[in-house]
């Protein structure tokens, strides 16, 4: 299939220019894209100038630029239309910026600093005339309108949609896109890309689930007759399909059944069924709080990705493993290294595990717990080997006082400088 | 020597520490969620908010401010690997 060299009209006047990178298999180190990408990129021509709609990766820019002088002028350009920085989106901004000095930015307020340190030479940041926007401000075109959706975090601080309003189409950024790559172009008329779109949301898009519904808000009651996103199929066939599945990927599919419960989710895993007796004490210390529900799982006897959504979904995650080798289990740096797509933020964590001559095990989930962003107000417990009786009470202990910090009613605990200096030592 | 409390709301404990302490000292040995990069003040990775007593806090020095205002931080946001206790009593959490 050979890819169009010419821009390709979405209505009168409104022209797709971006560009087809075929020969992508990966993306970002973290995605696989079997079909590559496109970097797609748009050029609206009004009555009164020109608005050019984000750009391309820098190694793609001459097809770009020919597509663009196909369909304007520079000097007719009155406005560049940012709604997500990231390189492969800006790419070609410097050079495009250098072509048309006269041309103003719109960013949203988030990428302002981004700005600077994506531009880097001087000569392109002196002078630099750029207007930050928010939802309800405006582009106007003469007979056209560009009218801004602040949608941050979809996926980066800055991320934003652009509405053209005559025609009801929605230049949306990485929302709705996904990477695959077809010179058709129209999703009525390339391959089957449902894959890609699913696969790009729960990569991309999961982690700000809540920010996803909060653009949605925004984005639903607009008329949209199609859907302009900047990576991916343009969604000119039942856009609102688009949306509509966006909602349900980002809202829970089962009402989750705690009714009102605080749920803690054990994580384990047992060489010798030591880790697993101190995960049981732990659940049944955790169970003696009112208000919590406890869940115990065996890593052993389960895939990362069910777990994934387990975490998603839960209010507290505590891991349980064995020190081997100075170091905690694969299984569960598998699972705790594939959180980066669900939100857990502000959970909260806990570790424990039996260990043999050194238990550095538990320190160190701790510590990725804080890394992301967990809160872990109980230091964890580390058993020598056999739990005895007095350390599984002390296994108890620990289930009850994450209880009672999932549900609020945790004691203020009050130390000094010193005594806290001595616990570090002896930890 | 005065002293002075230091909350760190997200894990609930309060520590008696002597003016002139950074956050970064007391933080990662509380077990605290502000996490670090470079420590040095240029990253602004450890980001805080301080919830209350931010008059008992150093002022934020220059190379502070520059990097707060990079991360459009608020006023009421301090870097904990800067940011010095003078007394009285602090409220903190990460963010």
């Amino acid at each position: 299939m050979t890819p169009p060299v010419d821009p390709v009209e979405l209505a009168k006047g409104v022209y797709w220019i971006g560009a087809l990178d075929q020969g992508l298999r990966e993306f970002d180190v973290i995605l696989k894209t079997a079909n590559g990408t496109s970097y797609n990129a748009y050029c609206v021509r009004g009555s009164a100038g020109v608005a050019v709609i984000d750009t391309v990766k820098e190694s793609h820019a001459a097809n770009f630029f020919a597509r663009l002088e196909a369909v304007a002028r520079y000097d007719e350009i009155a406005a560049i239309i940012l709604n997500h920085l990231e390189p492969d989106h800006t790419g070609a901004l410097p050079e495009l910026m250098r072509r048309a000095p006269q041309a103003r930015l719109y960013i949203s307020f988030k990428a302002q600093i981004m700005l600077k340190g994506l531009l880097k030479s001087e000569e392109a940041t002196q002078n630099l005339a750029f207007t930050p926007v928010d939802t309800g401000d405006s582009v106007f075109l003469g007979d056209r309108t560009l009218r801004f959706l602040h949608t941050p975090y979809l996926h980066w601080p800055d991320t934003q949609c652009t509405w053209l309003e005559e025609e009801g189409f929605l230049f949306s950024g990485d929302v709705f896109g996904c990477h695959f790559c077809d010179p058709r172009l129209f999703n009525d008329k390339t391959g089957d890309f449902r894959f890609s779109f699913e696969y790009y949301y729960q990569h991309i898009m999961r982690p700000f689930r809540e920010h996803v519904l909060a653009a949605l808000d925004l984005i639903e009651p607009l008329d949209i007759k199609l859907i302009a996103p900047a990576h991916g199929p343009i969604l000119r066939d039942a856009p609102a399909n688009y949306v509509r599945r966006y909602r349900q990927l980002a809202a829970p599919q089962l009402a989750n059944e705690a009714d009102g419960d605080k749920t803690l989710l054990i994580f384990y895993i047992s060489a010798y069924g030591n880790t697993a007796r101190m995960a049981q004490a732990i659940r049944d210390g955790a169970e003696e709080i009112p208000g919590v529900r406890v869940s115990m799982y065996d890593l052993q006897g389960g895939e990362v990705t069910p777990f994934v959504d387990l975490v998603e979904a839960a209010d507290a995650i505590v891991f349980g493993s064995p020190t081997i080798n100075g170091d905690a289990v694969k299984p569960v740096w598998d699972l705790l290294s594939s959180l980066a797509v669900v939100n857990v933020k502000d959970k909260l964590g806990g570790a424990f595990g039996s260990y043999g001559w050194s238990g550095e095990a538990v320190t160190m989930l701790e510590d990725r717990m804080r890394g992301l962003k967990l809160r872990v107000p109980v230091k964890g417990v580390k058993v020598k080997l056999i739990p005895t009786d007095a350390e599984l009470d002390l296994c108890r202990a620990f289930g009850r006082d994450l209880g009672l910090h999932l549900t609020g009613r945790a004691a203020r605990r009050v130390i000094s400088m010193e005594e806290l200096n001595k616990e570090y030592a002896n930890a | 020597m005065p002293k002075a409390n230091v909350t760190f709301e997200d894990i609930g404990v309060t520590v008696t520490v002597p003016a002139g302490t950074r956050l970064i000292e007391i933080s990662e040995k509380v077990g605290a969620g502000i996490t670090y990069g470079c420590r040095e003040g240029e990253c602004g990775t450890c980001m805080m908010k301080i919830v209350s007593g931010m008059e008992n806090m150093t002022e934020r020095s220059v190379l502070e401010d520059k990097v707060l205002q990079e991360n459009m931080a608020g006023r009421h946001h301090r870097l904990a690997c800067q940011a010095q206790v003078l007394g009285g009593e602090v409220v903190v959490r990460p963010g």
